[in-house]
């Protein structure tokens, strides 16, 4: 049985952050990082090292076997809240062999099945559970709309490509099919474990956290919607000019918002044009707001329609020091009504404050480092060159599940589908 | 009137696997055929076995069935498929010679001494209070039993298209069995519509062998059955030619005149086994396609063109198959034809094949959706056990994806149903290297001794081999080599200064048996066959290790029984959507239910916890 992890405390900023571990290893790794635990249902305060690093000081507690939440041994550690200490902690987790993230609910069903949790606890446990799925689901949709979300659909497609010419040779050797399919399968494996090594490392070296709620603000040319947003900043992170269409890229500046981690987008105005430049770049802002957690709407009295609104997202009259009406109204040029839109912001954000976070970055970033020792190691089976094709092809499947959060299910009909498009099968 | 606790409805590969493995439980079976004769007959390619049908053979082979013995007695061409890639993925093939194999199931059957055979027709199948209480036959009026295998092929409502000519029947010559399709369309189960199609046959005289390349078989042939060693009659060679741009200007002339491509076929055929119509369009830049010449038997002259099935009218076969290399003079005995027939969905089934609406009956072979011999008689194998035990009295059997091709096949089947014929490849089985052709015994000898169904010669030549198995491992795990000693061996390691065991030596890619056994005595003292069993096991262990860990969660999932009554719709936390694709499918385990699209794990949790609350207090949730 694996040992998983996971945390156990409310996503977001929180004074403390609770991670639990349950499954064999458990005491065995917070004493690792904590030193000896010697009594159960005790707190400890300790200072977590890894490896010599410290992580930072946390009460620790644990629980024996047959006397936890899980039935399972159990250990909490209650760290600081911050981002980047949950971060390095579940990482140092996941680094260990047998530890593993939770995946939604299965805290729940060890709880139930070592008879720890009634019927009905489960089923209360069960709503949250399926809030927490869908959370992450979403939270994936939004990680595939963007750049990353095309690399994905590649991903995929190569991988199975790859997986289907190795299962071709092996399933269908008396057929009429290539024999050697070794330099094809090694271009889709450099192609995609290039995309993959990219990935990893730039989760890691990001300065920012890339965490918490994505805002578009969203208008017509020259609205103001960069104005607003250097007004929002406090800084010049947009380039503002008076010249409709200045804003090609879409621009994240990333802030505090009311005590929310918020990452604001300012997006290409909206407006139909010829310059395939601006096209793009408009195409990318309608793509990024889509995906976006809320969307501010600037009105200067001509709102594009390319964007549909959601509920809880936010209409605000732009220019409100040129302009006259009801209802929300703000001035990035000066300050009028910016106070008001925070607010509002906050509050649609706070409520919604239970969507994942930190659990499903550093899910999808164990995820790829695992398809990258997979993916290798199918490499290095192909470069000895011993004919192994049965290895490559299990090496290949590990991969694919690895990735299966991020590129979805891959199974042997989307193998078949491959192989029976591309060869003449049968004799 | 007749009484028999088991009787099995057809005498194809899956009916003959099926009586013979409930006679072998001790019940008294009847097997009901239309033709004594036709009892294992070989309907398609004179070939068994192959990849991932190689291991079903091995499997039954390994449970005591018929179907690898009768292949060794009528094999007339032995090849090893994937020879030189791992054992994991090699599978035995051989031509059997199509008389000597129906011989040979027909003797191997006779000699069952709790088996008779009728030769009737099914006309009804009796029910009462959703149980199976007897037969009605067409001369023999009724008989009583509560336990039924049906395993009618493709006689359901079978139609045979040669062109535009439609006739009803099951298989060339034989009738179809429209009667007992009636009695079965009252039961209202969900079914579909498949097509499968054959080549023409050849008169063997007929072609010019001296222009054919050929292929013979292995050097060192590779049998079937666990019992044998060596072939029983005299080799051949198969004839091989192609497909030429003339064969395929032929055809696409005559598309429109195909059944196929005609309009007149509505069902589904398999894409592994398309027919020349479907080649020549699908792959339309392809200028040959290979022809293999099977020869159908040692002292028969017909000839199975493997690879141009057709649904073309008998003249245009005639012309595509003259315009092939070496076969410029030849007669056709048979015409090519294309078949459809009715399968019952097979998700309408248990993990022992019984039908979840109705006690007593089972189902193996085509009548599921799958294509094969192999796919069938191992359907028979687990269909006719699992009737033998509801009328002996002992729990089913289920076959698990973490034990074998046949728990693979058996739950693709009835989670995930049909689209295709389903045919068995080794990509389907997730656990790829423990399920091998060479160690199908070790994983499954011991379930079937369990069951009572083993002859007491195997199961002591079994006992003998694993004695000598486990006797070789020890030693080779004793003996500890230096990094010197290995490379002493010629065999690469690195110089770290670790022993390694001369166990995990002989995985080491330039390893030979050879030199492994001349530093440990005692290996090189056992039969060839144990040496390299030995070196199969040792390959692949390091992965049998990961694949045992997830093989275990899997086991626990399946081995988590959901009643097939279960009511789901009283389970307030599931989705809608949830709870109609649950209602639909029935899963009748956990692991089952996982698969479901959609399904979460706390869902699951909910499901389970309901599960077992019912089975406290008794009630059906």
């Amino acid at each position: 049985m694996d040992t998983i992890f996971a945390l156990g405390s409310a996503r977001g900023k929180a004074g403390v952050a609770v991670i639990r571990l349950s499954g064999p290893l458990a005491r065995n790794v917070a004493e690792r990082l904590a030193g000896t635990l010697p009594e159960p249902r005790r707190t400890y305060l300790r200072t977590l090292r890894w490896d010599g690093v410290v992580l930072d000081q946390a009460l620790v507690v644990r629980f024996e076997a047959g006397a936890s939440f899980s039935g399972d041994e159990v250990a909490e550690l209650h760290v600081h809240g911050g981002q980047a200490t949950v971060q390095a902690v579940l990482q140092v987790l996941g680094s260990r062999d047998g530890l593993r993230l939770a995946e939604p609910g299965e805290f729940t069903r060890r709880a139930f099945e070592s008879g720890a949790l009634s019927l009905s606890e489960v089923e209360g446990l069960a709503d949250l559970i399926e809030a927490e799925t869908e959370a992450q689901r979403k939270q994936a949709l939004r990680i595939l709309s963007g750049a990353v979300g095309q690399k994905v659909a590649a991903w995929r497609a190569d991988l199975i490509r790859a997986g289907a010419l190795i299962e071709a040779t092996i399933d269908f050797a008396d057929e009429d099919v290539p024999v050697d399919v070794t330099p094809e399968v090694l271009a889709l494996l450099d192609s995609v474990l290039q995309d993959l090594r990219g990935e990893v490392v730039g989760s890691r070296i990001a300065e920012r956290v890339r965490d918490g709620f994505e805002v578009a603000i969203v208008g017509a040319p020259n609205a103001g919607k960069s104005t607003l947003l250097n007004a929002l900043a406090g800084r010049e992170a947009a380039i503002t000019s008076a010249r409709a269409g200045t804003t090609r890229d879409v621009i994240e500046v990333r802030m505090d918002l009311g005590g929310l981690a918020v990452t604001l987008l300012d997006t290409a105005g909206l407006r139909a044009t010829d310059d395939e430049v601006e096209k793009a770049g408009i195409a990318r802002a309608v793509a990024r707001a889509e995906a976006a957690d809320l969307r501010v709407f600037l009105d200067d009295g001509d709102l594009p329609q390319d964007v549909a609104a959601r509920p809880g997202d936010i209409l605000a009259r732009a220019k409100a020091d040129v302009t006259k009406g009801e209802g929300l109204a703000v001035s990035g040029l000066t300050g009028l009504g910016i106070s008001d839109l925070v607010r509002r912001i906050a509050e649609e954000l706070e409520q919604r404050a239970a969507g994942a976070g930190t659990t499903t970055r550093e899910r999808h970033r164990v995820a790829m480092l695992r398809a990258v020792g997979a993916l290798e190691s199918a490499q290095n089976a192909i470069w000895a060159g011993q004919g192994r094709a049965e290895l490559i092809a299990d090496d290949l499947r590990q991969g694919l599940r690895a990735l299966e959060s991020l590129v979805g299910k891959v199974d042997v009909e989307d193998y078949l589908d491959e192989i029976f498009s591309s060869f003449c099968i049968g004799k | 009137m007749k009484h028999f606790d088991v009787v099995v409805i057809g005498g194809g590969h899956a009916g003959a696997e099926a009586a013979a493995v409930a006679a072998r439980a001790g019940v008294s079976v009847a097997l009901v055929t239309l033709r004594r004769e036709a009892i294992g007959v070989m309907s398609c390619n004179p070939a068994i076995g192959g990849l991932g049908k190689g291991h079903l053979v091995r499997e039954i082979d390994a449970m005591d069935g018929i179907m690898g013995r009768a292949a060794d007695a009528a094999g007339i061409q032995f090849r090893l498929l994937n020879r030189r890639k791992g054992p994991a993925v090699q599978g035995p093939r051989a031509q059997a010679d199509r008389k000597l194999y129906r011989q040979a199931i027909q003797g191997l059957l006779a000699a069952e001494p709790n088996l008779t055979v009728i030769e009737d027709e099914v006309t009804d199948i009796l029910i009462e209070s959703g149980q199976v209480t007897g037969l009605g036959l067409a001369s023999l009026g009724s008989i009583r039993t509560e336990n039924v295998v049906l395993t009618s092929g493709t006689f359901l409502n079978g139609v045979i298209h040669i062109g535009d000519q439609r006739q009803s029947g099951g298989r060339m010559g034989d009738k179809p069995s429209i009667r007992l399709a009636e009695r079965l369309a009252e039961f209202d189960l969900p079914r579909g519509r498949l097509k499968t199609g054959t080549p023409p046959r050849l008169d063997g005289k007929t072609i010019d062998w001296s222009v054919l390349d050929t292929q013979p078989g292995d050097s060192d042939p590779t049998m079937f059955s666990f019992l044998n060693k060596a072939p029983l009659v005299r080799q051949i060679s198969c004839g091989i030619t192609q497909t030429n741009a003339r064969t395929h200007d032929i055809v696409r002339a005559n598309l429109s005149r195909s059944a196929m491509y005609g309009g007149h076929i509505e069902g589904v055929g398999p894409r592994y086994c398309p027919s020349i119509e479907d080649k020549v369009v699908r792959f339309a830049d392809k200028e040959s396609h290979q022809v293999f010449l099977e020869p159908e038997g040692l002292d028969d002259d017909t000839v199975y063109p493997n690879g141009i099935s057709s649904s073309l009218p008998i003249e245009v076969q005639e012309s595509y198959v003259r315009s092939i290399h070496g076969l410029e003079q030849v007669k056709i005995l048979q015409p090519a034809y294309a078949i459809e027939y009715d399968y019952f969905d097979p998700r309408a089934l248990t993990l022992g094949l019984q039908v979840k609406s109705t006690e007593g009956l089972f189902f193996a072979g085509q009548i599921n959706g799958t294509t094969g011999y192999e796919e069938a008689a191992a359907q028979g194998l687990v269909a006719g056990l699992n009737a033998a035990n509801r009328a002996r009295g002992q729990a089913p059997v289920h076959f698990s994806r973490a034990d074998s091709y046949i728990g693979v096949m058996i739950d693709d089947l009835v989670t995930r149903g049909v689209t295709e014929p389903y045919r068995m490849f080794t990509s389907r089985a997730e656990y790829r290297l423990t399920l091998r052709a060479d160690n199908a015994d070790q994983r499954l000898t011991p379930l079937a001794v369990g069951q009572g169904i083993v002859a007491q010669g195997r199961r002591q030549a079994f006992d003998s081999k694993m004695d000598m198995i486990e006797k070789g491992r020890a030693a080779l795990q004793a003996c500890q080599l230096t990094p010197r000693q290995i490379g002493a061996l010629g065999i690469h390691a690195s110089q770290d200064g670790a022993r390694r065991s001369a166990y995990s030596v002989l995985s080491f890619p330039d390893a030979t048996i050879s030199g492994v056994a001349s530093v440990v005595p005692d290996y090189a003292a056992l039969p060839e066959s144990i040496q390299t069993q030995l070196w199969c096991d040792a390959l692949y262990a390091q992965y049998v290790d990961r694949q045992a860990a997830e093989a275990d969660l899997l086991r626990r999932d399946e081995d988590a029984a959901i009643p097939l009554n279960f009511a789901y719709d009283g389970l307030s936390s599931l989705s809608n959507e949830l709870k109609s694709k649950l209602n639909r499918q029935r899963p009748t385990n956990i692991a089952q239910a996982g698969r479901i699209e959609g399904m979460t794990p706390a869902a699951l949790a909910v499901i389970l916890a309901h599960v077992r609350r019912a089975q406290k207090t008794g009630t059906d949730a």
